[in-house]
């Protein structure tokens, strides 16, 4: 017999020296074993949230399943012991396990689109832990589905259990998916990243949807997120990992504003970049003029008559959500979507709007860079191939001369000598992202687009990259489009400004313009959308903001 | 080069041996294809006079060692040369749809579509109905109808890879569509295609021989392995078991260049590009 | 009228334009092919009267076009001509055979398919560990095997070696039905082991893909019984494609029976089709040819009939 002092000096998650491991099957060769998770402990306490962060590779996901003693394909929980209400849920059994998952322990996963079955009704889904824990009657299921919708802010609370997961949108899916994690009334909740896929005007809502979910329940919480901003709202402790050991363990308070950690302080310096804005210098390199295009076989219009202009040497930010026609403008000046409408003027010609009808000269001069740095490079070309073939192409280098020139750009990018002979697969995410970058510059351009370059990297390996593009800016005098939906970015590098909604520029300027109130109401939803890291921004902000989002 | 499994090898050394024997098998026959030797069905194995034939003689007396040695020439080049008819038809079509897209797209794709909406034995034998079979006309029969499958391959691996930002980089340089397909999408193509090719040759093992056992393949004088199963089946019922020997040697070939073909399969599906693969 | 309906009635449409198409394809493949038709039936020392009245015979005088609606409005018409070879009323002929064939394979389809998903089961369960490797290893050799080779080694061994089953499946309307089920019984085990193997390879990779989506995931993280995430989150999820699995096999299985009612001697579709193209006897070849195909198209339809009606996102449009 437990007393119920026991209960309350235990806590509700502890676990113990974690050791994770993963088998993994190398074509052609023995399988591996490699160690993921390397003695963590960690313990949550009743209605708390610990936040876990890291970069991907820190093993925070892994740690936050073992909480359900749930491994993801070849991953095995090989040390430590981990307890949930005092109990030791290795030592359960299969039988154990399946009492501890949906009632005690649920989870929310990054994608509900995925994590729900297509072919059943939400409601069904979202009370069927209930049900089959026997934990209430279905009507009583209903109910406090019904009642959970509501809290979340779900449209049609009553009526929303009916639809399929493909009938509402992803945010919608996302607070769907909390509710199915807090319908058993479960003492604990895994959230593993339930904001990252969704656009940042979205993020907000849902995540003070999150946070007031957990604090009118009363659940415990582990919130697992890459985002140091986003993990700062919920939680009330932070644990930053890193390949899989922990480096510091805290308070919120104490993580954000006073780091005893080296990584830490990298963590929380991240955002606090700035770039000085360069005085306008005159005639711009390129100017489009009312450009408006559309997709074959979509009768509306992606751009609607969009006008900028980008200086030599500067940086112009185009920032949107997605589908606000952001990528589509750097489509149609690089040709390959060319516009219905209107001019662009490079370097004092007018570029034909179709890309068959540009010269060499203005291929050369502009080039572009792609979010993922992958596939944007050809798996079967070398470093030196991949480099190499602008330097060939635009300016006839052969051999020897080619060679050297390579090894230039290597060294410009910071990545110097020993990564000629390499293939893409064999470089970490941020040297291919520079790999790209070299391949550009190859060409010696006057304007390079960069399309959501930094969005697919971790938070430090992307302020690298970005600090390399404003050096190679200074050295090359070379002009940036800049895409991106992420505003602290656009804070690091830009020049101008040109903010975009639904295919239209809706405001457009200097940064110190662009950025200085008053705002239009779009603005200031994307602007204060954006997280930040301090105690009680959320609450602020939705106090406070002019406009709702739109793709909730 | 990483290493290579059991089976794998086993494979290698098998269909190996069988091309060895395929190219020399002029050398390597005892007696002529059609040379009376011996009684009918003379058989080698447990008999109470044993045969002085390795395999016996088949149902007219001739020796089938060395009909299984011409037969095994026979079937290999029928094989070998539709899947390079196939091959060729189907890749460059596939590649070329896949490049130019637009209406040469459509009206190829819903061609093959017809074609491979009704059974290839089916359609092979409503054609070969009225044709005179000779080598070249099974050569391009069977090879025009498999094309269609090494086409939607073909086509649908090129289109992923014409969409991949790489290819898109090397349309913003400048670069022409030669050097898209050769230097860009062939060497990534490569590898399914390698792998599909060795699924092709035993398909058209399987088909030659069908066909042939049928009576509307290879045609005497000269005889494959399909058509050697025909001569001899009826001395099956009295348990002569000269028809099951190209029968054997039919599954050996197929499982064989299956091993190895499952195996190329097996590598390039885990492997991104870059190395080996 | 809802978007399922309209889908499946434009699905038929499209099968009907296909069979039409099919049918061109097959008149042009016997019709229009280069050199004489009748010269090619009757071979080269054929005399110039003879190939006259065959031509006239076949009605090769008129041009192709009227020949090809002349037929297929006699095939509408359930006219299928008269065979060349002996006169006789081609529709008769395959009526009997037809039901033969399709005796034949519906005892193939009734135990590949069950057995086929069961042992797909059994590998997806046992996944990479011995039972799946055997299956997996088994299923690359009989792949490898073409029917007729998988049928005289059947044969050999079980009414040669051990004299269990009688080498000839023929069968009269005289015999009991467990007289002809004991008769096709061989063939059927041949059809059975052919089809088996791709059959249960691909339901091993259909079950495969629905057991690694992050629904389950979520099935198991809500701490059901492994029975229970099979039968409500997985199986739903399966029906299209294990159905679209199924019935491109039994597709496979109409090739499989033509070369299998040779080998056994069985009175079926496949061997009258079989005997009628060494007689270069054309209008029978047409005939056979297009139900072939309209049977082969048919299950396919059937398919695509069932993964309409299987997915939620059609069945419940937004």
């Amino acid at each position: 017999m437990i007393s119920m002092r026991d209960m309350a000096d235990k806590p509700l998650l502890d676990i113990r020296d974690l050791q994770i491991e993963a088998t993994v099957y190398p074509p052609g060769e023995k399988p591996k074993t490699m160690t993921l998770v390397h003695g963590v402990s960690l313990t949550v306490e009743k209605g708390k949230v610990l936040g876990l962060i890291g970069e991907s590779g820190a093993g925070k996901s892994t740690i936050g399943l073992s909480s359900m003693a749930y491994g993801r394909g070849g991953v095995q929980i090989s040390g430590g012991e981990i307890f949930v209400n005092g109990r030791d849920i290795m030592k359960g059994g299969a039988q154990g396990l399946r009492a501890l998952r949906g009632k005690e322990v649920t989870y929310v996963s990054q994608s509900a689109a995925a994590s729900f079955n297509p072919a059943k009704r939400l409601m069904e889904q979202v009370i069927e832990a209930s049900l089959v824990h026997g934990l209430m009657s279905k009507a009583e299921a209903e109910a406090r589905a019904v009642g959970l919708f509501r809290k979340l802010g779900l449209p049609n609370p009553e009526t929303i259990g009916d639809r399929y997961p493909h009938q509402v949108s992803g945010g919608q899916l996302q607070r769907a998916m909390t509710a199915m994690a807090l319908c058993p009334k479960p003492d604990l909740v895994v959230f593993d990243e339930p904001t990252t896929a969704l656009d940042v005007t979205t993020q907000i809502d849902v995540l003070m949807a999150i946070k007031e979910a957990i604090r009118d329940t009363g659940v415990a919480a582990l919130y697992i997120t890459h985002d140091l901003a986003v993990v700062a709202q919920v939680s009330d402790q932070i644990m930053v990992l890193r390949n899989g050991k922990m480096v510091e363990w805290g308070t919120t308070d104490q993580i954000i504003n006073t780091p005893r950690e080296e990584y830490t302080r990298a963590l929380v310096s991240v955002r606090s970049h700035e770039h000085a804005e360069k005085p306008s210098s005159g005639d711009p390199v390129l100017k489009v003029e009312n450009v408006t295009a559309r997709y074959r076989s979509v009768p509306i219009d992606v751009l609607k008559n969009v006008s900028v202009e980008i200086e030599p040497g500067h940086t112009l930010a185009v920032v949107g959500e997605s589908g606000s026609g952001k990528s589509t403008l750097a489509r149609a000046i690089t040709g390959l979507l060319p516009p219905m409408r209107g001019q662009m003027i490079f370097n004092g010609r007018t570029l034909s709007n179709d890309l068959a009808g540009r010269t060499k000269e203005d291929l050369r001069e502009l080039q572009m860079i792609y979010q993922m740095a992958d596939v944007a490079m050809n798996p079967r070309q070398t470093v030196a191939t991949i480099i190499g073939r602008p330097l060939e192409f635009y300016f006839g280098l052969k051999g020897a001369e080619r060679d050297r020139r390579v090894q230039e750009l290597l060294d410009q990018i910071e990545m110097g000598k020993g990564f000629a002979d390499r293939y893409p697969a064999e470089l970490s995410g941020g040297q291919k992202q520079r790999v790209c970058i070299a391949r550009s510059l190859a060409a010696k351009p006057k304007l390079i687009i960069c399309d959501e370059v930094t969005s697919a990297l971790d938070p430090l390996v992307a302020e690298g990259i970005l600090k390399l593009l404003l050096d190679l800016q200074k050295l090359e005098k070379v002009a940036y489009l800049f895409i991106t939906h992420d505003l602290a970015t656009v804070r690091a590098i830009a020049d101008s400004i040109a903010v975009m909604y639904k295919g239209q520029v809706v405001r457009y300027g200097t940064k110190s313009d662009v950025l200085a109130p008053p705002f239009d109401d779009y603005t200031d939803l994307l602007l204060s959308s954006v997280p930040e890291l301090r105690l009680g921004w959320l609450e602020e902000v939705i106090a406070h903001r002019k406009m709702e989002s739109a793709g909730n | 080069m990483s290493r290579i499994p059991v089976s794998a090898l086993i494979g290698l050394v098998m269909t190996g041996a069988f091309f060895f024997t395929a190219i020399f098998a002029q050398w390597l026959a005892p007696y002529g294809l059609n040379e009376a030797v011996g009684d009918v069905w003379e058989n080698p194995f447990w008999s109470s006079e044993p045969s002085q034939y390795l395999l016996g003689t088949d149902n007219i007396g001739r020796d089938l060692l060395s009909r299984m040695i011409y037969g095994c020439q026979i079937t290999i080049l029928l094989a070998t040369a539709s899947s390079a008819v196939a091959f060729l038809t189907g890749s460059i079509l596939g590649f070329t749809a896949a490049v130019v897209g637009g209406w040469v797209d459509q009206a190829l794709s819903r061609l093959v579509d017809l074609f491979m909406s009704l059974p290839s034995l089916i359609l092979a034998l409503v054609i070969l109905s009225v044709l005179n079979v000779t080598l070249p006309v099974l050569i391009l029969v069977m090879g025009l109808l498999d094309s269609t499958r090494v086409y939607r391959l073909a086509r649908a691996v090129a289109v992923d890879i014409v969409v991949m930002d790489y290819v898109e980089a090397a349309r913003l340089r400048g670069e022409r569509t030669g050097w898209i397909i050769f230097r860009e999408i062939l060497p990534n193509a490569l590898s399914p295609l390698v792998a599909e090719l060795g699924l092709r040759f035993i398909f058209a093992v399987l088909f030659i021989s069908t066909l042939s056992f049928l009576g509307l393949g290879v045609q005497p004088p000269l005889a494959d392995w399909g058509g050697m199963v025909k001569e001899n089946k009826d001395g099956l019922v009295y348990g002569i078991s000269a028809a099951l020997v190209p029968a054997i040697a039919i599954a050996v070939l197929a499982i064989s260049v299956n091993l190895v073909a499952d195996w190329i399969l097996n590598r390039t599906t885990s492997l991104k590009g870059g190395r080996n693969g | 009228m809802h978007p399922v309906v309209k889908l499946i009635a434009q699905r038929l449409a499209l099968g009907i334009l296909l069979l039409l198409a099919v049918s061109v394809l097959i008149f042009a493949g016997t019709e229009m092919l280069p050199g004489d038709v009748a010269q090619a039936i009757l071979g080269q020392s054929a005399t110039e009267t003879a190939l006259r009245n065959l031509r006239e015979e076949m009605g090769l005088n008129q041009p192709a076009l009227t020949r090809y609606f002349q037929w297929l409005w006699g095939i509408l018409h359930g006219d299928l001509g008269t065979a060349l070879s002996n006169k006789k009323d081609i529709a008769t002929e395959i009526g009997a055979r037809l039901g033969n064939t399709l005796f034949l394979a519906f005892w193939a389809a009734v135990i590949s398919v069950p057995l086929a998903i069961g042992l797909g089961l059994l590998a997806v369960r046992y996944r990479n560990r011995w039972p799946d490797k055997l299956i997996s290893g088994v299923t690359l050799a009989t792949i490898s095997l073409p029917e007729f080779v998988a049928g005289y080694i059947l044969m050999y061994l079980l009414t040669v070696k051990f004299r269990i089953f009688s080498p000839i499946s023929t069968i009269y309307d005289s015999m009991s039905f467990g007289q002809k089920l004991n008769a096709i019984a061989l063939p059927v085990m041949v059809l059975v082991l052919v089809v088996l193997a791709h059959m249960m390879r691909m339901t091993r990779a259909a079950i495969l893909n629905v057991m690694q989506s992050a629904y389950i995931e979520t099935a198991e993280l809500k701490g059901l019984r492994p029975l229970t995430i099979i039968a409500r989150h997985a199986f739903p999820n399966a029906i299209a494609p294990v159905v679209n699995v199924v019935m491109l096999n039994l597709a496979y299985l109409v090739v499989g029976v033509v070369v299998v009612e040779v080998v056994f001697v069985y009175p079926g579709m496949g061997q009258y089709l079989v005997d009628h193209v060494t007689k270069r006897d054309v209008p029978v070849v047409q005939a056979c040819g297009l139900i072939f195909a309209a049977v082969y198209i048919g299950l396919n339809i059937f398919a695509d009939v069932i993964s309409i009606l299987a997915n939620p996102r059609l069945r419940h449009p937004k």
